[in-house]
């Protein structure tokens, strides 16, 4: 006899997967705003800091792309108490996804950085700018705008990689769809609601990386110039 | 006072000494071109003044600021010394009037409206007043350079560095990069060119140095230097340029 799909069960359910999609949004927001941050601190240094800096940074690198993201997220779990630091599920697993990140996007910044032409920079110095501030103005955007897809791609997979803290009990999607699974024995149902959720996530947050290209690398329309006297449209991020 | 002077310089990559003890002085208004073959030295020289390459030897007097080997501040000497490259080198993201506005703003804190004057008056100089608010890839070669030099004048400074400006050209976008800059020349820029247009150094410059296996082998008043070169190897690469 043919399995019968019954819904109800789980969809009355529906706080626990809100209150789980919610905390998943939190949980990758953050992973995801912090891991680019170190990511990209990681790739100024391997590009141009000092050479025991860069060693460092190769090696923060090298151990956390060759170990699997559970393992990364036991060892914070379990092994911060041991330097004195308890923290919760919740906020281990974020800080574990933040440097599981960190060292993807540190290598894909990299490749960007690697992609800008030398004379570009040279340019930079030669109109007496510093090497960080040549990085920030002249560097980052058309590198950011080379790895975009990769990037964004590595984002994807860290949101749908959060899952894995549920092993933690940290507060997620998975978690709250083990509950449910438990409460109403509908397996392939809850599961189903749970991979359903997690596509309409994954939509919402490329769409967020879609609007933020358009931010990030939109041109200026030049009529906005022709007003005499005016200030140019959008300068502000040649401020100092 | 000379507004750049090289004090026997050297320039080696272990045992290749690509500038074998350049000694130049260039006084200020001096309009001088640098010529010579591919490989001769005359880039790295260029790229030597502004530190962006290192010296291994001698020194370097520019507009009161010294260079010797190791020195490693030289931004304020930057501040003071444009450099206009061969591939224009714009910034792509960044329309002309935020390429020219970049280095005023972030390098000498210019307040925005001084820097959109600047920037403005810097393009009339160049006579692209009316592509401000263009991006690079919207422009012909020609009109990149120009605005590279623009970018550059922006800064206001003492001495400007042309590296193979016209190299990337096409012949008549060379004449309109060529005009803009003798209109500098006729203004009183300080200026160092290294170019291959042989017509245009002995024009424009009132000196022309001929570099030779990384030495200056031959310099004068350009006149002179064009019609009467004392060595075999200038009379040599310049024959084909005579008609």
């Amino acid at each position: 006899m043919a399995y019968q799909m019954h819904f109800g069960p789980v969809l009355d359910r529906a706080p626990e997967f809100v209150d789980g999609t919610i905390n998943t949004i939190l949980l990758s927001g953050q992973g995801i705003v912090i891991g680019l941050a170190i990511g990209l601190a990681v790739a100024i240094i391997r590009v141009e800091g000092p050479r025991w800096l860069d060693q460092i940074a190769v090696a923060y690198i090298e151990i956390i792309r060759n170990t699997p993201l559970l393992v990364q997220v036991f060892l914070f779990f379990f092994g911060l108490p041991y330097i004195g630091l308890r923290l919760s599920a919740d906020t281990s697993a974020i800080i574990a996804i933040s440097f599981n990140l960190g060292a993807y996007s540190a290598e894909i910044f990299r490749a960007g950085f690697l992609a800008i032409p030398k004379s570009q920079i040279e340019a930079g110095l030669a109109l007496g700018l510093t090497r960080l501030q040549t990085i920030r103005y002249v560097v980052i955007v058309p590198a950011l705008k080379v790895v975009f897809p990769a990037l964004t791609g590595q984002l994807t997979l860290t949101l749908l990689g959060s899952s894995v803290v549920c092993a933690i009990s940290a507060n997620e999607l998975t978690l709250a769809a083990s509950k449910v699974e438990s409460l109403t024995f509908r397996s392939l149902e809850t599961f189903l609601v749970a991979g359903a959720i997690y596509v309409t996530l994954t939509f919402v947050f490329r769409f967020t990386y879609w609007l933020i290209s358009l931010w990030l690398f939109h041109r200026k329309d030049p009529a906005r110039f022709q007003i005499a006297g005016a200030l140019p449209h959008g300068q502000e991020r040649v401020e100092a | 006072m000379p507004a750049v002077q090289l004090n026997n310089i050297k320039k080696c990559y272990g045992a290749l000494c690509v500038l074998d003890g350049i000694n130049l002085s260039v006084e200020p208004r001096d309009v001088v071109a640098v010529i010579g073959q591919s490989g001769s030295g005359k880039s790295t020289m260029l790229r030597c003044i502004n530190g962006l390459e290192q010296i291994q030897g001698g020194s370097i007097d520019i507009v009161g600021h010294r260079i010797e080997p190791g020195t490693h501040s030289l931004r304020s000497l930057r501040k003071e010394v444009g450099m206009v490259f061969q591939s224009y080198n714009l910034f792509p993201h960044l329309n002309v009037a935020e390429n020219i506005m970049l280095a005023p703003r972030v390098v000498k804190n210019v307040p925005k409206q001084e820097a959109w004057e600047t920037a403005q008056m810097v393009l009339k100089q160049v006579g692209l007043a009316d592509k401000v608010g263009a991006y690079p890839d919207e422009l012909s070669g020609g009109q990149q350079q120009r605005v590279a030099i623009a970018r550059s004048l922006a800064m206001k400074p003492k001495v400007m560095l042309f590296d193979e400006v016209t190299s990337a050209l096409d012949p008549q976008l060379t004449g309109e990069v060529l005009k803009t800059i003798a209109e500098l020349a006729a203004a009183g820029m300080t200026m160092i060119l290294v170019t291959h247009e042989m017509g245009f150094a002995r024009q424009v410059a009132n000196r022309t140095v001929f570099m030779y296996k990384g030495q200056i082998w031959e310099e004068g008043r350009s006149e002179d230097l064009f019609a009467a070169p004392k060595t075999p190897e200038l009379r040599s690469f310049i024959a084909p340029n005579l008609k």
